[in-house]
């Protein structure tokens, strides 16, 4: 008889191990997924992992799906090492992108000096961080649960972007497609490399992820907040209040949800459409565990994630492969890393109790 | 014939430190052994290699002879070991027998497990109801719950980690009564605790582990608690003289008419508590726990602010709706009764431990932690208060128990606080370490500094404080200077004599 026994010292090295372990298991998985579809899993492993990535423009077109994911990710880490379940960073990057439309629309051709894209994008982190600000405001004012609450905001934020682009941000000329008028040129974001999409979101993200490499390691406030998540009896004893670091969770990772979002609208999508984000809310938070909630480790596995859905492209166009395909390999990698965590805190014993 | 537990050369190494080290020990059955040794010697370590819970690096263990080759806290049950813990490990929200039901191996409940629970709990005389919720128990009862659950398997080796540290005299007595039974019908004890008079009282023989050796072994009955303190700690600790004083000195803490609903539905409401404690004095509160003492602690340290602003007076300042960050700025620090959990996180550095309550002025500078500040700060409490760790990066949670504390009181000391407000602060703490803790409650008294002292140990309070109160049910006796005290009459007002027409009729003597 098989058992699971509780390892009295779960080691560092081995939390690190199961990212990758996972992610090995995960290749196997799938190798035998494209046989049993009928391809050489040599070839689909190339086609999807190895030539999206053979020239600049290659890599150029993963740093843009590594851009929301980072800044999704890095966000919520924060909040996790708080024990604060924002689940809901897909609805903050729609409700993002919508405000920074809405302002990319009416100001965007800049002013007082400023950049016309600066505004936008700011308007873009607020939206992000008042649809952040509705779990916090429930959680501590009505203790009602924060991931139902986050992740029933998703669909909310859903049909809001619904609604605006068939209703009040609907371009006129569009012939009765759903979608805003184009955002005028100086409202985009500035492409960092010439004749790719690669825009200023990339570096807001790495950005990002060295500021919250400072907030976690080095701050004071970075402390308060794992203190809290860790040891909430210590961090009463000590006077940190438990309804701060909830609304600090939800507030950073919902601006940073809503930057990404009204970085995917300024930048390579240019316009409001009804389908402004391909999961990356959700796919993020897959990236904040499978980097350990580290945000070297982080921008490691946003690589990983980014590459699922470029190759999730390239499978789609080269082997005729539902673009599905990327959620397989989500899935797989998700339920991977559960099981590899299950192992590093537990040991499976053989033999029975009695 | 072979003893029953037979060690053998026992290795246990913990990165930076060697928890045991060749230690060998046999035990007989029927035998009480205490295992003595100061904080961090090893004691817990090398009861959870017998129980199965941490593995030795070298060694063997014996169990009537034959080599155990396979370890586990179930294999170990299977053979008849026991063991309680320091730390509970019951549901609250379950009953008695629910509890026990669970602890039990499947198919060993069998369906009369309430009937055996009575009849075992009369046979030892271990008061328990099978029906009560464990929410409803005092420690002393859930303690006799977890004994119970133990002798349901009808063990041949019980192993007690300083069982009595939360126990009230009389539960003690009650405890070793019963333990006394148990030997007598062959059943084996081993038996750890820091208070030695209790060790004198109760065991055959005794084990003593300094740094992870077997140094001594001896026979408790032949000694003195002096001559056994010296065998742990090599020299006898030096006696702590009694020196009440009276204080003229401002008031620091005064509490007016405190009344306040417990926020745990099961726990005691504050009822009309007026106390105040002045500058260089100590002021000692007795009673038996569960009498409002952690609702009087919450109130007084900030983690409950529900109190009216001016029922509470911290140096001047009105201070009871005030959160605990507000009332250290205004000098007071706290030792509160959980040291894991509580008064320091079990997964953070002691380095990060020191800054949870230190001064963030000197600690943080932009809103970064100053690193360097942080560790010397973590070094010195560790030098000062004698913590045995490997070092200042060691998890909180690797320490063992007496050593945690003792970094917790080191920490609340540092800053050198105007009020100390102090649960227990010897909990679990070796007689050298006590005597150091005392001996800087003492001398922060005496510097013009106000501790007020929680204890159920009456010896501490007698010799600590200059006036002592009494705690019972949420409502406090005035305050009277020790000197017109005795443990007796101290005695009486715990258990209520005094209190039946309200507080104010309370009489200290
Ligand atoms: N899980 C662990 N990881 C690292 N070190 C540990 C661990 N458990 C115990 N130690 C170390 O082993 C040593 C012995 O600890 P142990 O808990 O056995 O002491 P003890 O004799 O029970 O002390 P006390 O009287 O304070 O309870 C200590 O120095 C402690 O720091
Ligand atoms: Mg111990």
């Amino acid at each position: 008889m098989l058992r699971l026994t509780r390892r009295t010292n779960p080691s560092r090295s081995l939390e690190i191990l199961a990212p990758l372990v996972a992610v090995a298991l995960t290749l196997v998985v799938a190798a035998i997924l494209f046989v049993a579809l009928g391809k050489n899993p040599a070839d689909a492993f190339a086609a999807m992992f190895w030539r999206p990535v053979q020239d600049l423009y290659g890599w150029s077109e993963l740093g843009v799906k590594v851009a929301p994911l980072i800044l999704c990710a890095v966000g919520l880490a924060i909040g996790f090492r708080a024990s604060v379940w924002n689940i809901g960073a897909e609805g903050q990057i729609v409700v993002g992108a919508i405000a920074a439309s809405w302002v990319a629309l009416a100001t965007g051709e800049g002013g007082f000096g400023l950049p016309g894209w600066l505004l936008p994008l700011l308007a873009g982190a607020l939206g992000g961080m008042v649809w952040g600000a509705i779990p916090a405001l429930l959680r501590t004012k009505a203790n009602a649960n924060e991931i139902l609450v986050s992740l029933m905001l998703v669909y909310v934020g859903g049909f809001l972007l619904q609604y605006v682009v068939r209703g009040p941000m609907r371009d006129p000329m569009s012939f009765g497609f759903p979608q805003s008028p184009m955002f005028p040129d100086p409202a985009r974001l500035p492409i960092l490399l010439d004749t790719t999409r690669l825009h200023l979101g990339f570096a807001l993200a790495l950005l990002a992820a060295l500021v919250a490499w400072l907030f976690v390691a080095r701050s004071y406030q970075g402390f308060v907040f794992r203190l809290s998540g860790e040891a909430p009896a210590a961090a009463a004893y000590a006077g940190f209040s438990r309804a701060k670091v909830i609304w600090g969770s939800f507030l950073i990772s919902g601006g940073l949800a809503g930057l990404a979002g009204a970085a995917e609208v300024l930048g390579p999508i240019g316009q409001l459409q009804p389908a402004v984000s391909p999961g990356y809310g959700f796919a993020a938070i897959i990236v904040a565990f499978l980097g350990r909630l580290h945000p070297i480790g982080i921008i490691a596995a946003a690589l990983l994630m980014g590459l699922f859905y470029l190759g999730g492209e390239i499978a789609q166009m080269e082997l005729q492969l539902p673009i599905a395909i990327t959620g397989v390999f989500q899935g797989l990698l998700l339920f991977f890393l559960l099981g590899a965590d299950t192992f590093v805190r537990w040991r499976l014993v053989l033999g029975g109790t009695r | 014939m072979p003893p029953l537990l037979e060690l053998v050369g026992i290795t246990k190494r913990y990165p930076g430190i060697v928890a045991n080290q060749d230690v060998s020990l046999a035990v007989q059955p029927g035998e009480i052994q205490a295992l003595l040794g100061e904080n961090g010697a090893g004691k817990s370590t090398l009861m959870k290699i017998v129980y199965g819970l941490a593995r030795p690096d070298e060694g063997e263990i014996r169990w009537q002879g034959e080599l155990v080759v396979e370890n586990s806290p179930v294999l170990a049950r299977k053979r008849g070991i026991g063991m309680v813990f320091q730390h509970f490990t019951l549901f609250e929200t379950l009953t008695v027998a629910e509890n026990i039901a669970l602890g039990l191996e499947p198919g060993n409940a069998g369906s009369d497990l309430e009937g055996r629970i009575r009849e075992l709990s009369r046979h030892y005389g271990l008061a328990v109801a099978p029906q009560a919720p464990v929410w409803s128990l005092s420690v002393g009862e859930r303690q006799r719950v977890e004994i119970v659950r133990c002798l349901l398997q009808s063990p041949r080796l019980l192993i007690m980690d300083e069982p009595t540290s939360v126990l009230t005299p009389q539960e003690a007595d009650g405890l070793f009564a019963t333990l006394r039974r148990l030997a007598a019908e062959g059943c084996a004890v081993l038996y750890i605790s820091h208070k030695l008079e209790e060790i004198q009282a109760l065991c055959h023989a005794a084990t003593v582990l300094r740094a992870g050796k077997v140094v001594a072994r001896c026979d408790p009955t032949r000694e003195t608690a002096r001559s056994l303190a010296a065998l742990m700690i090599g020299k006898a600790p030096p006696e702590i003289e009694h020196r009440p004083a009276e204080s003229d000195g401002p008031v620091v803490l005064s509490v007016a008419d405190l009344s306040l609903p417990s926020v745990d539905p099961h726990g005691t409401a504050l009822k009309r508590v007026s106390f105040s404690l002045r500058a260089g004095e100590i002021l000692g509160v007795a009673g038996v726990a569960g009498n409002g003492q952690r609702e009087l602690l919450r109130a007084l340290s900030g983690e409950d602010a529900r109190a009216p602003a001016g029922a509470i007076t911290l140096a001047g300042q009105p201070a009871g709706n005030l959160d605990p960050k507000r009332r250290r700025a205004l000098g007071l620090a706290f030792v509160p009764e959980e040291r894991l959990g509580r008064g320091a996180a079990p997964k953070l550095s002691l380095t990060l431990n020191a800054l949870l309550t230190g001064k963030r002025q000197s600690l943080t500078r932009a809103g970064l932690i100053r690193q360097g500040a942080v560790e010397r700060r973590a070094t010195e409490i560790v030098r000062r208060f004698d913590v045995r760790t490997p070092g200042i990066q060691a998890e909180a949670g690797s320490l063992s128990g007496g050593n945690l504390q003792k970094f917790i009181v080191g920490r609340e000391l540092y800053d050198g606080p105007k009020l100390l407000i102090a649960a227990h602060p010897t909990w679990g703490v070796d007689v050298g370490a006590a005597t150091l803790i005392r001996e800087e409650m003492l001398a922060l008294r005496d510097r013009g500094g106000s501790v007020l002292l929680f204890s159920e140990e009456l010896d501490e309070l007698f010799l600590l404080s200059d006036r002592i109160a009494v705690m019972f049910h949420g409502m406090l006796s005035p305050p009277a200077p020790v000197r017109q005290l005795t443990p007796e009459s101290v005695g009486l007002l715990m258990g209520g004599a005094g209190f039946e027409g309200g507080v104010g009729l309370a009489q200290a003597h």
